[in-house]
């Protein structure tokens, strides 16, 4: 049974159909890749599953429930992590401020609670340890121990682009969402990146879904890829079918004249 | 180099980092506690001025520094909880209950004037609460249960049993709600609940993409502000014994935000600096014609530029110019200040 499933999934902005009767679905494990030109609709899926905006037709369900209709945070309390294409970082916060955030589904402490935080015995502190030792995980993980105490807006890009990595990682989720996780990253960077989404998957067990314009990376870590344009989908299935199939080369290069 | 190497993770949270700022801690507080018996009544005063200010700066900071929102309204939650616990105190409740309501009615009104920061930002929101901070005033000043215009005399709290003068138990009392508002505020930054606030701040996009519910945070940090403004209302109302609408005019909500942003915007250590030093400076610019020579100048220039015969408005020019330079210069405040001095004597000699 597929983990994740969007059916006739339709969104409008005024006249224009940003997204145009879609449907596809992720097996539980998998890795899938949306990609196609610019503007053809690839975040607008994303903002759609993670609530950011609400779809006019179609249905979006995650282990069989619904996700239309739900704000982000429902979401992310599903299960669904993202991170956003032109970073979406708490940028005057430290590395592990940030990924402690993304343990905030996970903690409990109220503000009764807090007043005990500076005894190492009270049930605030004790939360708060675990938490953080959780977040020392994904700190190792990524590699991010350089970055532990720096504010996010100090990092170089590809380190930021790997908090924001370690944030959704940090929410334990079943799937994640990657917006262009390669985008603007040099070589180097981009080849430990296809090692961090394969061990995303191979190590933690999360399913991913990924949106790419690096055909190589899409290639390379895919195990199914749909390609869409103007919001409708051109065609789906492994990285060799899709690459070599007439409509995406069209999409991308244009038609021969 | 002092270089301090954590070994687990409660240091993370440890109110203190190492000894050096315990040491400080006890010094200051030994201060505090011993001043009563070695100054005048008077400084007493400014001190309680200073600590009432600092909970509404604690408050203001969490909304504005922290989550990012912005009041200009906050003199109304200070007037709320001050009408509160007057009202309660003079129908003969103790003193822990008129408190606690103080606090209480104005979270309420907080988590009201909430509602609009759901939907509003920036400007708008500013213009919302500046509208709450002129109303309250003026609704208060109608009703004539609460003395209206002319205000309404602070019936004195029973402190006998302390054994001690009544300005200095009441000197006590104030000093000590703020260390344990102080200590609050600081757990409160440190906890999820705290970095969640902040989150909004920087990305409310991103916030709850991570589970931040931001209906929920938003309306708390509201809430949580207009508390602390509710409590210094108590604590001002007996602290000044008579009040009236007149006290908690706008200029007041200006004063507080320009209290946050001097001492640090984001930093409890910032809240508290600001206080101590706006307070100070607006109690000292007051006498500012005492000061040879230049005192005769700047009341000629005030009577020539400014109000005739209103020398207080000198007060207000240095506080605007004092908030210029700190945003051009530092705007982290005192606090980024401090932060840089204590960087730079730990690295010294690099």
């Amino acid at each position: 049974m597929a983990l994740f499933e969007i059916n006739n999934l339709t969104k409008r902005f005024g006249g224009l159909i940003a997204v145009d009767n879609l449907s596809f679905s992720i097996k539980k494990g998998e890795i899938f890749s949306i990609i196609g030109p610019n503007g053809a609709g690839k975040s607008t899926v994303f903002n759609c599953i993670n609530g950011l905006y609400k779809p006019e037709e179609g249905s979006i369900q995650f282990k069989g429930e619904n996700l239309i209709g739900q704000r982000p945070d429902q979401v992310a309390k599903m299960g669904i992590a993202r991170t956003f294409q032109n970073l979406e970082l708490f940028a005057h916060m430290t590395t592990i401020d940030n990924l402690l955030l993304g343990r905030h589904l996970h903690m409990k402490a109220n503000l009764g609670q807090i007043l005990g935080l500076n005894f190492r015995r009270s049930k605030a502190a004790k939360e708060e340890i675990t938490h953080r030792r959780k977040v020392e995980e994904i700190i190792d993980f990524l590699e991010l121990e350089s970055a532990r105490d720096q504010y996010v807006s100090n990092l170089p890009y590809g380190k930021q682009k790997l908090v924001e990595l370690g944030r959704a990682l940090a929410l334990e989720p079943e799937l994640i969402l990657l917006d262009e996780p390669a985008a603007g990253l040099n070589q180097e960077e981009r080849e430990e990146m296809v090692f961090w989404i394969q061990d995303i998957r191979d190590q933690l067990g999360v399913t991913v879904l990924l949106i790419e314009h690096n055909m190589q990376l899409v290639k390379g870590i895919s195990d199914r890829i749909l390609a869409i344009s103007f919001g409708k989908k051109l065609t789906e299935g492994t990285p060799a079918e899709v690459l070599n199939h007439e409509e995406v080369i069209k999409a991308y290069l244009g038609e021969v004249v | 180099m002092r270089l301090k190497l954590k070994q687990d993770y409660f240091e993370d949270i440890e109110l203190f980092e190492d000894r050096v700022p315990i040491f400080w801690s006890v010094v200051l507080l030994g201060f505090l506690f011993a001043l009563p018996f070695f100054v005048k009544s008077y400084y007493l005063t400014i001190l309680m001025l200073m600590s009432v200010n600092a909970i509404v700066a604690l408050g203001l900071n969490l909304l504005v520094g922290n989550t990012g929102q912005i009041s200009l309204g906050h003199a109304g939650f200070v007037a709320i909880g001050a009408y509160t616990a007057v009202l309660l105190t003079k129908a003969g409740a103790p003193f822990i209950v008129s408190f606690a309501a103080a606090g209480v009615v104005a979270a309420l009104f907080g988590i009201l004037l909430g509602v609009p920061s759901l939907k509003l930002e920036g400007p708008y929101l500013a213009i919302a609460t500046l509208a709450f901070g002129l109303a309250v005033t003026v609704i208060i000043g109608r009703m004539d249960f609460l003395g209206g215009r002319m205000g309404v005399s602070v019936p004195k709290l029973s402190l006998k049993w302390t054994g001690l003068k009544y300005d200095t138990s009441l000197y006590y009392l104030i000093i000590i709600i703020t260390i344990l508002l102080t200590i609050f505020t600081r757990n409160f930054v440190k906890s999820r609940i705290g970095r969640a606030f902040q989150a909004i701040r920087d990305s409310d996009i991103a916030a709850s993409s991570i589970g931040i519910n931001l209906t929920k945070y938003k309306l708390l940090s509201f809430g949580l502000s207009a508390t602390y403004a509710g409590l210094a209302g108590a604590l001002w109302a007996f602290y000044l014994g008579f009040i009236s609408p007149t006290n908690f005019n706008f200029i007041l909500s200006i004063m507080f935000l320009a209290t946050i942003v001097v001492g640090g915007l984001g930093f409890v250590g910032g809240s508290i600096m600001g206080a101590v030093v706006m307070t100070f400076l607006n109690i000292q610019l007051e006498n500012i014609t005492d000061v040879p020579i230049l005192g005769s100048l700047i009341e000629k220039f005030s009577e020539a530029f400014m109000m005739h015969s209103a020398i207080s408005n000198v007060s207000w020019v240095f506080t605007g110019l004092i908030l210029i330079l700190i945003v051009l210069f530092e705007p982290m405040g005192l606090y980024g200040i401090w932060l840089r001095v204590k960087l730079y004597w730990k690295t010294w000699p690099f």
